[in-house]
């Protein structure tokens, strides 16, 4: 495959009210690509790994930006960008989870341009898929990176059906680890799902990340937030390099506390699945117990239960461990 | 002075944004015969505010803003490296935040205000304090990177005057340098602003 300086012929709309980009997301259907920051559509597109007619900019739509307190918590529009998200002293204040998961998103560059909704329904990053192979996701019949050959440092521990791509956006933890709710619209109407069922894997549909089907634009997303519950968050990413590179595995943790108890505990990694991964286990044995090493430990040893390493990722299962292990240290 | 600015600046927004509704419109035109849509698609021929100055520009519906800097409008010191967004040597203002211009749609841009390399220097050619500082401290080695450093810093100095080394280093870690002369950049930020280095014990 060749690297192409510029992007091949494509028509550029810019509509300026969700109604429009409904309309015409939904005309052109999968003839048309979706487009907010285009930090992940870009280097698709230059590539020619994938091609589309037409881009469907959204980012001069007033009313998909911004950050509002609402009755129930925080709604931000789907074209905020990471940086307005990092710099909010609302999300600092109230759920500084989501915060620290988007300052940790590639460079500085990237999070002024690069928004929410973007990083959430980003693709994956595997290589050879990327590269425009002819691999299970991309229609083939062949996983490329599960070969004895392959290299899949960075690919999955869990949910491999064929395809062993992993999740690689840092803010999906932590919306899930928050019980966030993303707003879809499409030519019937809003429709509002749950942040953690938003992600699909290979299993439920080999070609899709999530359940966005041609048509459908992320309007916002709703994050609930009661200053009255005492809330610990922690956040960590692991990755080659502490700029530009995707997590090799990342954490987002979420635990309400009550008189030193962990009440309800939410464990969400990504690089380790298909979609951001919940730690069940973990947050079962968390509940009713103190922060603390002695949780700590015993969490660790339930982090990766399950895990189904490839030739080349069984350190990941270390990295869960560890960061679950300081996660609950504090 | 500055609130002058503000307000014109706001006018200006308005304008820019009534202008950019009028134009994209809300109506939908659904060209019968073919059923092509026309809702909000671009006009090809843009006005575009680089460094102060409106350039008129024909450009094309997929083109990023580094190429109609380098091709149309011949200002070359925005360099193109990695063309992926994984380098930053491309990095320009937009609205006074960094960007990189190779991963930039032009079109996306043009009711913005771009501010390039070339626009660092004052109009009688007094050198933009940072460009003076990066040469007093010898920051460039290759100077390929310095246009992309330059701009990140420029970035920075405008939200925060006074930043500290680490903050610094935050605000150009989007700035690769092949040549490593990172600790050098980082000192003519700390010139540029009126500081001392504040290194740590390697002093670099
Ligand atoms: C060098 C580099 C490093 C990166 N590092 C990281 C990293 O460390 N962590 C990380 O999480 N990400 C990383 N990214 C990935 C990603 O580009 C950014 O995280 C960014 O947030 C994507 O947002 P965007 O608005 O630019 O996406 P776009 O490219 O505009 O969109 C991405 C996808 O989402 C769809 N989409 C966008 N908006 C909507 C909407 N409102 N409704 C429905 N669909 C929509 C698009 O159709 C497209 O398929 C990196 C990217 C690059 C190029
Ligand atoms: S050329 Fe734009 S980031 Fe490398
Ligand atoms: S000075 Fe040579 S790349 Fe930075």
């Amino acid at each position: 495959m060749s690297a192409f300086d510029v992007m091949s012929d494509t028509e550029l709309y810019q509509p300026v009210t969700v109604e429009d980009a409904v309309v015409l997301a939904s005309r052109l259907a999968e003839n048309a690509w979706l487009v907010a920051g285009g930090q992940d559509t870009y280097g698709w597109l230059k590539d020619r790994a994938k091609n589309t007619q037409a881009m469907i900019e959204l980012s001069r739509i007033p009313e998909l930006s911004g950050i509002k307190r609402s009755a129930s918590g925080i709604e931000i529009g789907a074209t905020t960008t990471l940086t307005e998200i990092a710099n909010s002293k609302l999300i600092q204040q109230l759920i500084p989870l989501l915060g620290e998961a988007a300052q940790h998103v590639a460079s500085p560059q990237i999070r002024n341009v690069g928004s929410i909704a973007g990083n959430i329904a980003q693709d994956t990053r595997c290589w050879y898929y990327r590269r425009g192979l002819s691999c299970y996701r991309a229609g083939g019949n062949l996983c490329y990176a599960d070969t004895p050959e392959g290299m899949n440092r960075e690919h999955c521990l869990f949910g491999a059906s064929r395809c062993v791509a992993v999740s690689p956006s840092d803010t999906a933890p932590a919306l899930v680890a928050l019980g966030a709710t993303i707003v879809i619209a499409d030519s019937s109407g809003n429709h509002t799902i749950a942040a953690e069922d938003f992600f699909v894997g290979p299993d439920i549909d080999i070609t899709r990340m999530n359940i966005l089907k041609p048509g459908q634009i992320i309007v916002s997303i709703h994050i609930p937030a009661d200053p009255e519950i005492n809330v610990r968050h922690y956040f960590e990413k692991v990755a080659d390099r502490n700029v530009w590179d995707f997590a090799l595995v990342n954490i987002a943790v979420s635990l309400e506390m009550q008189a030193g108890k962990i009440t309800k505990a939410r464990f969400v990694c990504a690089g380790v699945d298909c979609k951001p991964y919940r730690l069940k286990e973990v947050e079962r044995y968390c509940e009713n117990k103190a922060a603390g090493s002695e949780t700590a430990e015993g969490a660790a040893r339930l982090a990766a239960k399950g895990a189904v390493p490839l030739n080349h990722n069984h350190f990941k299962i270390a990295l869960m461990q560890n960061l679950v292990r300081r996660a609950l240290r504090g | 002075m500055n609130a002058k600015l503000t307000r014109r600046r706001f006018i200006k927004g308005v304008i820019a944004s009534s202008v950019a509704a009028v134009s994209s419109g809300s109506a939908l035109y659904v060209n019968a015969a073919s059923g092509a849509v026309h809702l909000g698609i671009v006009e090809r021929l843009i006005t575009l505010t680089v460094n102060g100055r409106k350039r008129r520009v024909d450009v094309l519906p997929q083109e990023m803003l580094a190429d109609t800097l380098r091709k149309r409008l011949g200002l070359t010191g925005t360099k193109i490296s990695c063309n992926r967004g994984e380098c930053g040597a491309c990095t320009v203002l937009i609205d006074d935040l960094a960007y990189y211009a190779c991963s930039t749609l032009t079109h996306s841009v043009s009711a913005k205000n771009i501010r390039t390399v070339e626009g660092l220097q004052a109009a009688d050619g007094t050198l933009h304090p940072l460009q003076q500082a990066f040469i007093e401290e010898l920051s460039p080695q290759c100077g390929f990177c310095t246009p992309g450093q330059l701009m990140s810093a420029v970035a920075l100095l405008q939200s925060s005057p006074k930043p500290t080394r680490q903050e610094a280093r935050q605000a150009l870690s989007g700035n690769l340098c092949r040549c490593g002369a990172y600790e050098q950049y980082l000192n003519g930020v700390m010139r540029a602003s009126g500081q001392k280095r504040q290194t740590g014990k390697t002093g670099l």
